[in-house]
């Protein structure tokens, strides 16, 4: 980002112009940060003590994210759970893929559950990643009760004592009230039969300001603890995530980086950083 | 959608009605709130300048006009809207036909845009159009993409092409080619070919775009957009434009309370117009993009010629009349007219998308509440309803404790349930009631059970100009 780079070689803290530091406030918001953090890092910025802008604006979005854990939550003594979910076409069902993968290749016992019963072919979908990485999906019928489909699941990675359970869920709308009280009852059916370790939500990097409604509404309703950002690969710096987690304090635990199984990784906020202001 | 846009609007020009003559410094504060108010809805930030730069300059030359009319805040308004339509896409497009063979339509986007089930869907309406599409799965990259298709394509009776298994295996060039040659033999006039999804940045796969473009000549490319798309728009809708081009664009997922102002920003610096809009999940939510009905939605005005669009269709108008006959008659209003009028609201499409087309109806808190109306509770009290004798239905005073649980076993539902739905129908009788001998007109539609919230509702509404009812559905009858 070309931009950036110009306005930091004027910008000299003290020696910048308002109008400077208005232009840096509009790269942000074209990063979808939004106004409000966009405002808020500018200003944190200017009063910051530093040896250039760079290391300002740095420092003043570094002072934006959570300092929670970005470890996914592990147990000991039972299977982990991990339920994913979000709107539609996000990337949930391909992160559950590279999450499956990036878990066997440690070495540990998954079992996913194909719990969107609703898309045609989701299934079939998830279905294929389980054959190609070597991971049983479980699942049920199409239409049929998801909640049921992931009781099913949990016996079977109950039953084959496995280290991690992954459930799928179809997107769904943060605005339809029954779509949401399904994810909730899916969320139930886990903790009955002890407990959700993560619930992760997935969001596209090219998502706008909607993001932050979508993150508040999830989590009122199944309580959301990570956030899986994807399509990282893209011209999208995902500045949404950031203002998410200054929002809601809910960490980026991981970041998708294209279509395939290996795309995939955990969150790092220095490179993200680095994206969001164009410095490499 | 363009929620924020909504009251933020609405709120600005609650201020402006207030100042009776208007200045041209009234006009700059006025545009310094748009633009701030499009900015937060996704809209790029050199299309929201432009945009109130253009407000500016149609209204300040225009204010001397505007102040002698008897409500100078409307004559603003006005051209806010005029323009917003224009920027939005001017007049409706359809779709180009061919001039001979099938007419191609070629779906592009980003990845989880929405294009397979907009496939379904553009095939159901050619369909329900007297149409004879083909669907063609060239997208063979996304795992079951083309199972997708397939059964979307069995869903709307559409047949699919898909000779490719895909998962990676296939050309999507040769699927396309064939796919039009397909058409051509068995007499098909559309041909729609999904496609993978790409990135703007991904340029192997754009070049492949471009090749499937020059394999069936379309004769309408869509850019399928996902309305909750933020500031990337411009570059991703500059990379299409430039990579493998369209002609109009789609928007998708537009029942979310996403703002869609990525909308406003590819349509502005594209040039293209949007010509469809997918409003939910079923196949049946789709409809053509009407610029004019999305300005006055953006400017707090409610998508009445929609739904009047949509009541007419749906109200019996011998229904209608009957009520309004008996009403007039003096008749009492029994449960046979509530279960007729649930099942005419059944008809009219889901009833939170339809209260949402009503002015005022999308703000924030307005939004939630449409959103938390249980469509489900109108089914279930159809249930109840039909579980009961006619004499029942004509007098629910005879509803005794034994009566009350035949009709809940009957209905499959809770004894309370039962007692809770004759609790309210017996307040709507009431009301109904009171209100004719308080003389009021004989609503076509009174309150039903799941919509608590109404009377709120009506609380709520702007001052209405073009309107005189309170009631939505007789609103809309009025307008139709
Ligand atoms: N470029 C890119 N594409 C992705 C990424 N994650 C998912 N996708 C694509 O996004 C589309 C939707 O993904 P899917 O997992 O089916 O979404 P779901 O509907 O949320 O389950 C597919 O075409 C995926 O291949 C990513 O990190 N980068
Ligand atoms: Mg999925």
């Amino acid at each position: 980002m070309a931009l950036f780079s110009k306005i930091f070689a004027k910008l000299r803290i003290g020696g910048a112009s308002d109008s400077d530091w208005d232009e840096l406030r509009s790269s942000l918001i074209e990063s979808d940060l939004g106004a409000k953090l966009s405002d808020e890092i500018v200003s944190v910025a200017r009063a910051t003590k530093s040896e250039s802008a760079e290391s300002a604006i740095r420092k003043a979005l570094e002072g934006a994210l959570t300092t929670s854990s970005r470890d996914l939550k592990v147990v000991e003594d039972r299977t982990t759970t991990i339920l994913v979910v979000g709107v539609n076409g996000t990337g949930k069902t391909t992160s559950v893929a590279k999450l499956m993968k990036d878990l066997k290749d440690r070495g540990n016992d998954v079992v996913v559950v194909a719990a969107d019963t609703f898309r045609a072919a989701a299934i079939e979908q998830l279905q294929t990643w389980g054959a190609r990485i070597g991971v049983p999906v479980v699942a049920g019928k199409f239409q049929g009760d998801p909640a049921s489909v992931v009781f099913d699941g949990v016996k079977v990675a109950r039953e084959s004592k496995a280290d991690y359970l992954i459930v799928d869920t179809a997107g769904r709308l943060h605005t339809k009230s029954n779509l949401m009280d399904e994810l909730s009852k899916i969320k139930r059916v886990l903790d009955k039969s002890g407990g959700v370790d993560e619930v992760l939500l997935v969001v596209d990097a090219t998502t706008g300001q909607n993001g932050i409604n979508q993150a508040k509404s999830f989590t009122e309703s199944v309580s959301v603890t990570g956030l899986i950002l994807t399509k990282m690969d893209g011209s999208a710096k995902g500045g949404i995530a950031l203002a998410i987690e200054r929002e809601t304090a809910i960490p980026i635990k991981f970041v998708g980086t294209g279509e395939g199984a290996d795309d995939f990784g955990p969150f790092e906020p220095d490179s993200y950083i680095s994206g969001l202001i164009g410095s490499e | 959608m363009f929620d924020s846009l909504s009251s933020k609007f609405a709120s600005a020009f609650s201020s402006l009605r207030s100042r009776g003559r208007i200045k041209s410094s009234d006009v700059e504060e006025i545009v310094a709130e748009i633009r701030s108010a499009l900015i937060e809805s996704d809209v790029a930030q050199e299309v929201a300048k432009s945009f109130g730069d253009r407000i500016q300059e149609l209204a300040i030359p225009e204010l001397e006009r505007i102040n002698k009319s008897t409500n100078p805040s409307q004559g603003i308004f006005e051209i806010i809207n005029a323009e917003l339509t224009t920027v939005l896409g001017g007049q409706t497009r359809r779709i180009r036909m061919a001039k001979k063979g099938p007419t191609v339509v070629m779906l592009v986007g980003l990845q989880g845009a929405g294009k397979t089930s907009l496939a379904g869907k553009l095939a159901q309406y050619l369909k329900s159009q007297g149409n004879t599409p083909l669907l063609v799965a060239s997208d063979l990259q996304r795992p079951n993409a083309v199972t997708q298709l397939q059964q979307v394509g069995a869903s709307v009776g559409v047949p699919v092409f898909a000779p490719e298994p895909g998962n990676g295996v296939g050309d999507p060039v040769k699927v396309a080619q064939a796919g039009k040659k397909f058409a051509e033999d068995k007499l098909h006039n559309f041909v729609i070919v999904d496609t993978a999804g790409r990135l703007g940045v991904d340029a192997e796969l754009m070049s492949q775009a471009s090749r499937i473009r020059d394999a069936v000549k379309p004769d309408e490319i869509l850019f399928v957009v996902d309305a909750m798309l933020g500031q990337d728009a411009v570059r991703t809708a500059q990379s299409f434009l430039e990579g493998v081009g369209f002609d109009g664009v789609v928007l998708t997922k537009l029942d979310g309370d996403a703002r869609g102002g990525a909308a406003l920003s590819i349509v502005t610096l594209t040039n293209r117009p949007i010509m469809f809009a997918a409003t939910g999940e079923k196949t049946s939510d789709f409809d053509l993009f009407h610029p004019d009905r999305m300005a006055s939605r953006i400017l707090g005005m409610g998508d009445v010629a929609t739904l009047a669009e949509q009541a007419k269709a749906a109200l019996d108008p011998d229904l209608t009349k009957k009520f309004e006959e008996k009403f007039a008659a003096g008749d009492d209003f029994t449960l046979m007219d509530f279960l007729s009028q649930l099942q005419a609201l059944k008809k009219m499409g889901s009833m939170s998308k339809m209260l949402g087309m009503l002015p005022g109806m999308n703000s924030g808190a307005m939004k939630k509440q449409l959103d938390n109306l249980d469509e489900g509770e109108l089914v279930r009290t159809e249930a109840i309803i039909q579980s009961m004798t006619p004499a029942e239905r004509h007098d629910v005073k005879i509803l005794n404790g034994s009566r009350r649980a035949r009709i809940a076993k009957g209905s499959g539902r809770a004894v309370s349930e039962v007692n809770n739905l004759v609790d309210r129908f017996t307040g709507a009788q009431k009301m109904m009631r009171q209100m004719r001998n308080g003389g009021g007109m004989p609503p076509g539609m009174p309150p039903v059970p799941g919509m608590a919230g109404m009377p709120k509702i009506n609380k709520q509404l702007p001052p209405k100009k073009k309107s005189k009812s309170g009631n939505p559905a007789k609103r809309a009858a009025e307008q139709g």
